[in-house]
């Protein structure tokens, strides 16, 4: 990783977007990366359409400026594809992982996006299963890593563990585990290309 | 070396608890908050020391850091913004008794309108109260200078800035090298006060009249000028035992460069790119991190730029006196006495967060080959990312 790689989050107020990123470059971090890990700070609303950002490379990141071309954009809420601009500067050779029901092949038509690639995951229906609520942000962190390879499965879920351990701390493992869990199932199952 | 990725706030949290104050009086304010929520639960969780006073003011909370520091304690604190221009009154009164004390502040605009986001407005608008003042571009800087701030304020006798960009860097988690507890413990040594309270029955801040009151300024302007040696002596230090190197200014491919751009702060780091970007383009141009704003370093600035063709300056906050941003008005000063001066513009840009790109940096020196050509500025203050 020569170049810095940059990911963009796109998700609602309450749905764990900056938690997102913060895990995913603390996780990239732990293979010998530097990053940076940091949302867009406006008036934080549960609900609002909100966007978190990380970039990734093997040498120290001097950009302090906001990402703008995006290599991977990870769509947290199927509703924002209605309102927001997600597939806005998306790089040709990009990709977009998507929360979503819909097939990959209907996605490509419906943000018309010709040489990128889709990828999709139902991260709401795996995170009602395994925490009874839709929190889909651990969903598509394992989907990410799938896609990007940059961690592999059981190096992100021991990294992650150790990191919501401290979060939770306290509050039982079933939400640990359950967020793990959705991990391992969203990185098994992301389907696109 | 441990590495964790922290943000800008985390990392000055880190280094606070890791210098394990005295005393710390603090009251949050956004952006800053996380740096004093952090350390209270440091103080919470017993892991330092500290007498923690959660003041019901930043007045108070700085009258309470310059009481414990003339009472001969080690001290810091934290703020931003409002918080900092609500302090200005006690930010004179901490310089003149010389009481060595850290604020980790954070660069954010200064109301009206409000906006919460970064600009140097608060941290120039305090820049003639004696502090000294450090810019940090990211938070590995914000991390180590922290811990230098310590010794350069306890060895000089005057309170200390240590500023991060809001949001930019406060906010944005990074990869930081941190040191053992007993490092910094060691870099920093015991505290040292000239004078303890608990030792000597003295007044401190007594009236002080037409008799001496002048004098008692002459020494505190002998300080500031004996300052930049200590600055110096201890980034040397720290960089021998750490690899890490700071002091006044940071020079970057400024060799064979015709233009230089100074800035202060994350912009930097922004700038680098650009001009790794301009330079691969053939054009000549160079970075210059101006990271202590107070003192200024002027004698140093006009040696190292009296025979560029063009300085760009990037200011993030404006001085009102409508001759453009602080640094620029202060560096065209300091180059009066060059007999052979290069152009000057100054820029505003970034004005309560206003975000600042590589392509925009890389404009400022692509009309600097112009400015060059004709020997000639036409507009000397303009604006970047403005709708005018």
């Amino acid at each position: 990783m020569e170049k810095i790689f940059e990911v963009r989050w796109h998700g609602r107020g309450g749905q764990g977007a900056k938690t997102a990123a913060i895990l995913f470059g603390d996780a990239a971090m732990s293979t010998g990366k530097y990053l940076q890990a940091f949302p867009e700070y406006g008036p934080e609303r549960m609900g609002a359409p909100v966007q978190a950002f990380n970039r990734l490379s093997d040498s120290k990141i001097t950009l302090h400026c906001g990402v703008k071309e995006p290599d991977v954009v990870v769509v947290l809420d199927p509703t924002l594809l209605e309102s927001q601009p997600v597939t806005k500067g998306l790089k040709s050779d990009g990709t977009i992982i998507i929360n979503t029901l819909l097939e990959s092949k209907e996605l490509r038509k419906k943000l018309n996006l010709a040489t990128q690639k889709v990828f999709t995951i139902n991260a709401s229906g795996i995170s009602r299963d395994t925490l009874g609520r839709e929190l889909p942000n651990t969903p598509m962190l394992g989907a990410l890593a799938k896609v990007t390879e940059i961690i592999g499965l059981e190096d992100l879920i021991a990294y992650t563990k150790k990191k919501l351990v401290k979060k939770f701390r306290g509050k039982g493992s079933g939400v640990i585990e359950g967020n793990l869990e959705s991990i391992k199932r969203a990185y098994n199952s992301v389907r696109g290309g | 070396m441990p590495i964790r990725a922290l943000t800008g706030n985390e990392a000055m949290a880190e280094a606070m608890r890791q210098i394990n104050p005295d005393v710390v009086a603090a009251y949050p304010i956004t952006p800053a908050t996380e740096i004093v929520q952090l350390f209270a639960s440091f103080v919470a969780d017993g892991l330092v020391d500290t007498e923690f006073v959660p003041v019901e003011s930043e007045h108070s909370a700085i009258a309470a850091c310059t009481g414990a520091a003339a009472a001969g304690a080690r001290v810091m604190t934290s703020t931003a913004s409002q918080g900092l221009a609500l302090m200005h009154e006690i930010l004179y009164i901490a310089a003149g008794l010389r009481a060595p004390i850290v604020i980790c502040e954070v660069n954010r605009s200064m109301s009206s309108p409000i906006n919460i986001h970064c600009d140097h407005s608060d941290t120039m608008g305090s820049r003639e109260a004696g502090w000294i003042q450090i810019f940090a571009e990211d938070a590995q800087d914000a991390y180590d200078l922290t811990i230098q701030a310590i010794r350069i304020s306890e060895e000089v006798l005057l309170p200390v800035i240590v500023s991060t960009d809001a949001f930019i860097i406060s906010h944005s988690m990074q990869r930081v090298d941190i040191l053992e507890d007993n490092e910094v413990q060691k870099f920093i040594g015991p505290h040292k006060s000239p004078y303890s309270l608990f030792e000597k029955t003295i007044t401190i801040g007594p009236l002080d009249l037409q008799d001496y009151f002048f004098e008692h300024k002459r020494q505190q302007i002998d300080a500031m000028w004996k300052s930049p040696q200590i600055i110096e002596k201890v980034a040397k230090e720290f960089a021998t035992k750490f690899g890490r190197t700071y002091g006044f200014l940071e020079q970057y491919r400024m060799e064979g460069a015709e233009q230089v751009i100074i800035a202060c702060g994350s912009t930097c780091g922004t700038a680098r790119v650009a001009i790794d970007t301009l330079r691969e383009k053939g054009i000549k141009v160079g970075l210059l991190n101006l990271r202590v704003m107070r003192p200024f370093p002027h004698a140093k600035l006009l040696e190292l730029l009296k025979s560029f063709k063009l300085v760009s300056i990037l200011d993030r906050s404006v001085t009102m006196s409508t001759m453009g941003g602080p640094v620029y008005v202060e560096l065209r000063s300091a180059l009066y006495d060059a007999p052979e001066r290069p152009l000057l513009v100054d820029y505003i840009y970034g004005l309560g967060g206003r975000d600042i790109d590589v392509e925009q940096i890389m404009d400022v020196a692509l009309k600097g080959e112009q400015i060059i050509k004709k020997n000639k500025v036409e507009k000397p203050v303009d604006y970047i990312g403005l709708r005018e």
